[in-house]
């Protein structure tokens, strides 16, 4: 579904990605782990259509098509979600038209009707419940003023509601208590389904001892350095990541 | 009666120096300004002496004064000897929409005008299914029953000389400003509105349906009465773009509430803006002011301001009387190179007399948007309370927005609140609706949307709608 070919990227004068390669394919659940700063953020927004990185070489293949030639739009609209790690606030805007907005050009993209205000209120109510997100919240503006968590969990809700085919969260266990996080991974684990991959993008292991991921990548420095199973995250947790690049460093040297 | 082809073929006679053309067909009289010129277009509408001598009375005051140069809008200096200053109202009716700009009809497409109303507002031939003046002439009839007046200012000056003598004039004087002055001399027709006492006008109030409605876009005269206990509504233009040949307008309109009356009067401005590069666009240069006369009387203005290569108004209240409420709501959008210099003045005079200005500024491109807003307390007004706010949404770096709020208060018991901001689209915000499958414009729309619903919730329902529409054609472009 999924295929990274040795991704370059750059951010002004910055090297960022150093020649990046990941397949994913549907069903599948992979976790991203890496120390701050090793460009997790980066890979998650190139995989969305941020503009502000420009990628310098090798190639990004969605479902066999080009995926760095394609609009952020309308990569959301073929089925790409990412819950950002810092989510945006936009005054003035109500979440409820926001959603509604966002859920019919989706549709529309998918040839589906456009739902009418009754129609999405039904199906948001349905949602929103699931992850014990308040519902007040839809009568404010996207993401202004909700506390750390609220923030959190609005992205997942908003997963939730697209339905999206690739699922990207950075680090969207960070900031949360662990109740939060409970329902937060109750969310991401009812999403996962043989029709779907999704990615989790965490610096800690924690959210994985709900989520339980197919595979474990580690990026350092803009590289993915080792992939495992679900047990190089256990492995990681024990031995940090110094410990893990230690490691490799002494393997090339032998 | 006399016929007022002849009046001026005679009067023409007299002095044939500006070599007047006043075949029937083609009625325009030669660029230039002078007190011949005024007598010619009061001998046209047939007016009365007293009303050609107010019309002269300012065309000498306005020889003695200059054009303003306080605001923040930039342009070349207007030849006024340039300037045609009557144009009889000439129907150039075409045969079907095949003839008109495509670039037009794209537009009306986007806004949602019905076809039919687009032929309306193209000139084209309109057919029985749509017959406009029926319409007219139905809500004419309905109107008449409550004894509310609804008619062109020239129909006013012949069937309601009395009203139109005493209010003329009473709220903006022809010495307000140069261009209130300007209009005082040459107007040409506009629109009148009389609600008498205790009626609830049952409709909205608007020139679009008025009958015998003539292109007077450049010089127009409106002035709207509410007697004791009345009520109306009142909108002015419409979404759809205006062109006209006339890059100059000064209009001015006056309102006055008596006691217990409400006046809502609303506006969608959408004249030509020019070009991208800022060539061509009308300059609308108006006059608003209402006259809050009785106790607990109430003037309300909102306005949608997105045309224009440069506007210049500020709506304003005078509250003289005890507990008389006014309002200000304003979205103001300057894209390309189109200036904005508006906002309101807010007079208390009255006691416990309140206002309240909500202004929303917006610019793209190389717009400059200026938010011009006065508050005045007097002595007099006790109790007196003024809320103001003022935001300001900037989309680029290459637009600009200034506010200039002048609070002036003499009496020591009034309460004023003031909020400003500015903002910014930014970004990050436009990638978030992106990436939730949000096109750029779309995103664009919800914002600015956003950001005037205050103003838009003032708005009659259809034209909210429609006026959220305006603001996404208007907006095009503006974003990567
Ligand atoms: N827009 C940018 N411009 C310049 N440098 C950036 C930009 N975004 C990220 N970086 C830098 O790239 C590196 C990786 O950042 P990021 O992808 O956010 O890492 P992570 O999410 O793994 O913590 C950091 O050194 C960061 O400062
Ligand atoms: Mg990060």
């Amino acid at each position: 579904m999924l295929e990274i070919k040795n991704l370059h990227v750059r951010a002004g004068n910055h090297e960022i990605l150093k020649g990046v390669d990941l397949k994913v394919d549907v069903g599948e659940v992979h976790s991203i782990m890496g120390p701050n700063g090793s460009g997790k953020s980066t890979l998650a927004q190139v995989l969305a259509g941020r503009e502000t990185y420009e990628v310098t070489e090798g190639e990004v293949l969605y479902d066999g098509k080009n995926l760095l030639e394609m609009a952020p739009e309308e990569r959301a609209c073929e089925g790409i979600f990412m819950a950002f790690q810092y989510p945006v606030e936009i005054p003035g805007v109500g979440s409820a038209q926001f959603l509604k907005a966002a859920l019919n050009a989706i549709r529309k993209a998918r040839d589906l009707e456009e739902l009418d205000a009754m129609e999405f209120l039904a199906l948001v109510k349905e949602k929103i419940k699931l992850l014990g997100v308040d519902e007040k919240l839809l009568h404010r503006s996207v993401n202004e003023g909700f506390s750390g968590g609220e923030k959190k969990r609005n992205e997942i809700f908003q997963m939730a509601l697209l339905e999206p085919r690739l699922c990207v969260m950075d680090e969207t266990d960070s900031g949360l208590d662990i109740d939060a996080l409970k329902i937060v991974a109750k969310g991401v684990n009812d999403m996962r389904s043989p029709e779907r991959a999704i990615i989790v993008v965490t610096h800690y292991q924690r959210l994985l001892n709900y989520v339980i991921p197919d595979y474990v990548h580690v990026l350092v420095d803009g590289r993915i350095v080792k992939s495992g199973g679900k047990d190089l995250a256990l492995e990681l947790e024990e031995k940090g990541y110094a410990g893990i690049e230690e490691e490799l460093r002494a393997g090339a040297k032998a | 009666m006399s016929d007022p082809t002849t009046t001026i073929e005679s009067f023409v006679s007299q002095d044939y120096k500006w070599g007047f053309v006043t075949e029937i067909e083609q009625d325009i009289a030669p660029p230039g300004l002078n007190e011949d010129i005024i007598r010619m277009i009061s001998a046209k509408k047939n007016e009365p002496e007293w009303l050609l001598e107010w019309r002269l009375k300012a065309y000498r005051y306005w020889l003695t004064i200059k054009e303003p140069t306080w605001h923040n809008v930039h342009y070349p200096p207007i030849n006024y000897q340039g300037v045609s200053y009557y144009a009889a109202p000439k129907k150039k009716e075409l045969q079907s929409l095949d003839e008109v700009d495509p670039e037009l009809l794209r537009t009306y497409e986007k806004l949602g005008i019905p076809l039919e109303e687009q032929k309306m507002l193209t000139g084209v031939a309109v057919d029985a299914v749509f017959d406009s003046v029926s319409v007219a002439t139905t809500f004419k009839g309905k109107l008449a029953e409550l004894g509310i007046i609804f008619c062109s200012f020239s129909e006013a000056a012949q069937e309601h000389p009395e009203l139109v003598r005493k209010y003329l004039g009473s709220v903006v004087p022809y010495t307000d400003n140069f261009f209130a002055t300007l209009n005082s001399a040459v107007f040409t027709d506009g629109s009148f509105c009389y609600i008498p006492k205790g009626v609830r006008c049952p409709m909205e109030l608007s020139t679009y349906f008025r009958i015998n409605a003539e292109s007077t876009g450049q010089f127009e005269r409106t002035l709207i009465i509410a007697e004791p206990g009345s009520y109306v509504s009142y909108l002015e233009g419409c979404t759809a773009p205006m062109r006209d040949e006339n890059q100059l307008h000064a209009a001015v309109v006056e309102l006055i509430a008596h006691d217990d009356a409400t006046i809502k009067y609303s506006t969608i401005q959408n004249w030509y803006p020019g070009d991208k590069n800022g060539k061509g666009g009308i300059y609308n240069f108006v006059t608003k002011r209402g006259k809050c006369l009785g106790r607990n009387s109430h003037i309300s203005w909102t306005q949608v301001e997105t045309g224009s290569a440069i506007t210049w108004k500020y709506p304003s209240c005078m509250l003289i009387g005890d507990n008389s409420v006014g309002e200000f709501y304003s979205v103001a959008l300057t894209n390309h190179r189109q200036q904005a210099d508006t906002g309101t003045k807010m007079t208390h005079i009255g006691k416990n007399t309140r206002s309240t200005i909500i202004s929303k500024g917006i610019s793209a491109g190389h717009g400059q948007n200026t938010y011009r807003g006065g508050v005045k307390i007097l002595k007099s007004a006790t109790g007196a309370r003024n809320y103001t706010q003022c935001d300001s949404l900037l989309i680029g770096d290459k637009c600009g927005a200034h506010t200039f709020p002048y609070i002036e208060v003499k009496n020591p018991t009034a309460k004023m609140e003031h909020e400003a901001s500015t903002s910014k689209i930014g970004d990050d915000q436009i990638f978030y609706c992106n990436q939730r499958g949000i096109s750029k414009e779309d995103a664009v729309n919800l914002i600015v949307n956003g950001f005037c619903k205050e103003v838009f919730r003032e708005l009659p329902m259809e034209f909210a709608v429609e006026a959220q529409k305006l603001l996404g054609v208007s907006l095009e472009g503006s974003v990567g």
